[in-house]
C-alpha cells in the first residue's frame, strides 16, 4: 500500500513531470493565460494519461518490441481524438480557446514518456496510479503558473476579481515572456525547497 | 510579396518557440552544445518543410467535407473526415521522418551521422504537429503552406541556435543552485522572447 501511495505522491513534488523531469513544457506555457483554460487542459491530460497508461499496460505483453512506439502513438492519438470530440461537443467555446493545444496532447512528452518508462513494464493497477499521479503533478504546476499569470496579468482568479479595481494589470504576464519567467521562478522555488539540484 | 511577408512574420514575430511555446522539450534538452543545436535546427527545417505541404494535400484531398469529390463516387463525395486529421497527420509525420532518415543514410551519410538520434525524435516534437495544425486552422493555400513550413522551421533553428550560444556563454557564471540548468534556461528564454517582441511593430 505504501508503494501505491508513493507512486501517486512522488510526481506531485519530488519527481514532478514538469519541474524535475522536464516533460510537457509546451502546453504548460501555452494554455496558462487564464485559470479556466488551464483547468480544462489539466482534466484532458489527466484522463488521456491515465487511460493510455492503463491500455498500454494491459497490452504490454502483446505488443512486439520493435513496433511498440507506433502502437503507443496510435493508442494516444485515438484517445486524444476522443477528448477533442468531447470538448467540441460539450465545451465548444473552451475548445476554440485551447485551439491546437488539445491536438498537441499527442506529442506531449509526459504521455509518451510515462507509457515508455512505466506502463510497458508494470501491471495495470500501478500504471493507473502512475498515470493519475503524473497527471496531478502536471496539473499542480499548470494551475500555479495560470494563477500567477491571471492574477498579475488581469487582477482576477477564475474570472473573480482578487486585486482592487485600480490595478490595471501587467500586460507582460499575459504575453509569452511572462509565462517563461513565472515558470522559471516556480522551478527555482520548487528545486530549492526539495533540494533537487539535478543539472540537466 | 505576400509570401515573403508571411515568412518574415513566421520567423520573427510569431516565432514558433518564443511566441507559441512549441517544441520546448527539445529546445531545452538539445541546446547545451551549439553543434547539436545546429543539427536539430536543420533537421526540423527539413521535416517541417516537407510535412506541412504534404499534410495540406491530405487535408484538402481526403479529409475536409466534400474533399473526395475527385473520386467520382457519390458516397465519398459528401463525407466529412476532418475529425481524423490528428491521426493522419501524426502518421504522415512519422513516415516522412522515416523516409528522410533513409534518404540521408543512403546519399548524405555525413549529415545522417551528425544528426544521430535527433531525427527519429523529431516525430514527437510538438512544433512539427503544431505546424500542420496551424496550417489547417489558419486556412493557408498550398504555396502559403509550403512557405509557412520552411519559415516555421527556420524560426525554430534560429531560436535553438541562439539559446545554445547564450548557454555556452554563461557556463561559468555563478548561478544560485536551485536556478541552475532548467530554471536559468527558462528565464533566458523569457528574456529572448521579450527581445523578439520588439519585431511586433514591423508591418510588411
Amino acid at each position: 500500500m505504501a508503494t501505491t501511495r508513493k507512486i501517486i505522491t512522488d510526481p506531485l513534488s519530488d519527481n514532478n513531470p514538469i519541474t524535475i523531469q522536464v516533460l510537457g513544457i509546451c502546453s504548460a506555457l501555452a494554455v496558462t493565460v487564464q485559470v479556466d483554460t488551464a483547468f480544462v487542459m489539466s482534466l484532458a491530460v489527466i484522463s488521456v494519461l491515465t487511460l493510455s497508461n492503463v491500455i498500454i499496460s494491459a497490452m504490454r505483453n502483446l505488443i512486439p518490441g520493435k513496433i511498440r512506439m507506433i502502437v503507443e502513438v496510435t493508442v494516444i492519438a485515438s484517445l486524444v481524438v476522443l477528448t477533442d470530440q468531447i470538448l467540441r461537443a460539450y465545451l465548444f467555446e473552451m475548445s476554440r480557446q485551447l485551439s491546437i493545444f488539445v491536438g498537441l496532447i499527442i506529442t506531449n512528452c509526459i504521455i509518451m514518456g510515462r507509457a515508455e518508462a512505466f506502463a510497458t513494464q508494470n501491471p495495470v493497477r500501478p500504471s493507473l496510479m502512475d498515470g493519475l499521479g503524473n497527471g496531478l503533478g502536471y496539473s499542480v504546476i499548470l494551475l500555479l503558473v495560470a494563477s500567477g499569470r491571471e492574477i498579475l496579468g488581469s487582477g482576477t482568479w477564475y474570472h473573480v476579481r482578487v486585486l482592487p479595481e485600480a490595478y490595471y494589470g501587467n500586460g507582460l504576464a499575459v504575453l509569452a515572456p511572462g509565462a517563461f519567467l513565472i515558470l522559471g521562478i516556480i522551478i527555482w522555488i520548487q528545486r530549492t525547497l526539495t533540494g533537487n539540484f539535478k543539472d540537466d | 510579396m505576400e509570401l515573403i511577408s508571411l515568412a518574415v512574420r513566421t520567423i520573427f514575430i510569431e516565432n514558433i518557440v518564443l511566441a507559441y511555446f512549441l517544441g520546448m522539450c527539445s529546445f531545452l534538452a538539445c541546446s547545451k552544445k551549439i553543434e547539436t543545436a545546429t543539427g536539430l535546427g536543420l533537421a526540423v527545417i527539413c521535416v517541417l518543410g516537407l510535412t506541412v505541404p504534404f499534410n495540406w494535400f491530405i487535408q484538402h484531398y481526403f479529409l475536409t467535407e466534400g474533399a473526395m469529390a475527385w473520386t467520382g463516387i457519390p458516397v465519398l463525395a459528401t463525407l466529412d473526415l476532418s475529425f481524423l486529421n490528428l491521426i493522419s497527420f501524426i502518421a504522415v509525420i512519422a513516415c516522412t521522418v522515416q523516409v528522410v532518415e533513409m534518404i540521408l543514410d543512403r546519399y548524405v551519410p555525413a549529415l545522417y551521422h551528425s544528426l544521430g538520434i535527433f531525427l527519429p525524435l523529431i516525430t514527437v516534437n510538438c512544433s512539427i504537429l503544431g505546424g500542420s495544425l496551424f496550417m489547417v486552422e489558419r486556412q493557408y493555400d498550398f504555396s502559403e503552406a509550403a512557405v509557412y513550413g520552411v519559415a516555421a522551421g527556420s524560426g525554430f533553428a534560429l531560436a535553438i541556435i541562439s539559446i545554445s550560444a547564450i548557454r555556452k556563454k554563461i557556463r561559468y557564471s555563478d548561478i544560485p543552485p536551485g536556478l541552475q540548468g532548467l530554471g536559468m534556461t527558462m528565464i533566458l528564454t523569457g528574456l529572448m522572447s521579450m527581445a523578439f517582441m520588439c519585431f511586433a511593430g514591423i508591418d510588411l
